[in-house]
């Protein structure tokens, strides 16, 4: 379980985040819908410790993510990201850049690490890949290959964060089905998306974020089929 | 009798032991240079204006000044200090330190050309600082800068040739010996540039190579 507390983030003068309150249980999606600036992707990164926070607690399966005392590096083995942009690490194969952190992070053997990351690469629909290079592939490719190197570390929790945004239109469709792919698994995930369409379908909640607050969240069917607020109201006729 | 003879088969000996130490000293100047610069690189890299403006200005001096200079400056005030080395140890410490001035840039400019983003992807695997040192900047960043760091080492190796100055027995001061003695200046000297032709040559088409096969 994921229980977000209160949390306050600011960049300088800047608050970001001003005070959220979330819950994610395990086998739950989540996402987080709302406008460019709206704090969405702090708090994925604030979870994950890639950003600090300035008051409230992030806890993950009972262990305070921003005490100093936590052993952060084994707290993110448990929390896989996929970013806007892939990452792909270019200097390795497919199959190297999603068994690297098996290895050197769990200290698996090379089959064993190699064995778990053609097992995910296959599930995301890349057993064919395996020997190539990411500078060839895709975009699409690419980030189903940093949701496999992701998902290699076995995590119990998965963040995505806009996965779709740096896409081109046609390659979105395949990495969505990679997440349905994960949703049918019975993955915890939280999404920071902006695919409405895919949020109503996959979620069991949707938090809708207005300027660092959760304005509204529910079900798929209350936020985005009936919002309530104004504010929701008013950005989805926008997107939609 | 005649005080000059001419060039013969007696002086491959001698011309090879001067091809192989120019290849000795390159070498080892090449490695620690490569091993500091990589260090230094590194630190500079990673680390706040006040640290850089200082190792700046020391790799600047180092930089700046003529090898030459450095050569002579160096092996005159350990020998003034009474610690005098052979040529071959005062000429590895110089071009070695000359070499790291170098090659500390080029490696500095390796890590910063790592982008960020890539940093907190191998982070967020779990990876803790030094891992992400060790799997994904070294070997991206050093990707990057590998055909400066040919050129830096092909310039080294050219300016062994100044170590002569301090009495080291390479391949320039092997040839002066020889023009001394033969009094054939234009051919030995054609041969010293075709060696240090053949040495560096092959060595930049290795460049390429590697260059090419890094591209896939």
């Amino acid at each position: 379980m994921i229980e977000i507390k209160g949390v306050h983030k600011s960049f300088g003068d800047l608050e970001v985040l001003k005070g959220i309150d979330l819950t994610v249980n395990r086998g739950e999606v989540v996402s987080i819908i709302g406008a460019s600036g709206s704090g969405k992707s702090t708090l994925l990164y604030c979870i994950n410790a890639i950003e600090s926070i300035n008051k409230g607690n992030i806890i993950v399966d009972g262990i305070d993510v921003h005490d100093k005392k936590t052993d952060i590096n084994a707290l993110r083995q448990n929390l896989g990201m996929v970013f806007q942009q892939w990452n792909s690490f270019p200097h390795l194969t497919v199959l190297e850049n999603a068994a690297l952190a098996p290895q050197v992070v769990k200290g698996f053997s090379k089959e064993k690490a190699e064995a778990i990351a053609t097992k995910e690469l296959t599930h995301v629909g890349l057993g064919d890949k395996l020997h190539e290079y990411p500078t060839k592939m895709s975009g699409g490719q690419q980030q189903r290959l940093a949701i496999a190197r992701a998902l290699a570390m076995e995590p119990p929790y998965m963040l995505f964060d806009e996965v779709t945004s740096a896409l081109d239109p046609e390659l979105v469709g395949e990495v969505l089905d990679t997440l349905r792919l994960l949703r049918d698994d019975g993955m915890t995930m939280i999404c920071v998306t902006h695919e409405i369409a895919f949020a109503k379908e996959v979620s069991d909640k949707v938090a809708f974020f207005h300027e660092g607050l959760i304005e509204e969240i529910g079900t798929p069917q209350e936020v985005l089929d009936n919002p309530q607020k104004e504010r929701t109201q008013q950005f989805l006729s926008k997107v939609l | 009798m005649n005080l000059f003879t001419p060039l013969s088969w007696n002086d491959t000996g001698f011309i090879l032991t001067g091809i192989l130490n120019t290849v000795y000293i390159s070498v080892i100047a090449i490695v620690v240079g490569s091993l500091l610069g990589l260090l230094i690189g590194f630190i500079r890299a990673e680390s706040n204006k006040t640290v850089n403006v200082c190792l700046g200005a020391i790799l600047d001096i180092l930089r700046s000044v003529p090898l030459i200079i450095q050569l002579i400056l160096f092996s005159t005030f350990i020998g003034v200090m009474g610690f005098p080395l052979p040529p071959f140890v005062t000429g590895s410490i110089i071009l070695s330190l000359y070499t790291m001035a170098f090659m500390s840039e080029v490696f500095r400019s390796g890590f910063n050309s790592v982008p960020t983003p890539m940093i907190k992807a191998a982070r967020s695997l779990g990876m803790n600082y030094l891992q992400t040192v060790r799997y994904i900047r070294i070997p991206i960043g050093m990707r990057a800068v590998f055909p400066s760091w040919i050129g830096v080492a092909l310039s080294v190796i050219k300016d062994s040739a100044l170590v002569s100055v301090i009495g080291y027995m390479e391949l320039l001061r092997t040839a002066e010996q020889l023009i001394s003695r033969t009094q054939q200046p234009l051919m030995i000297l054609i041969g010293v540039g075709l060696f240090y032709f053949m040495i560096s040559y092959p060595l930049s088409r290795y460049g390429k190579y590697i260059e090419r096969k890094m591209e896939i």
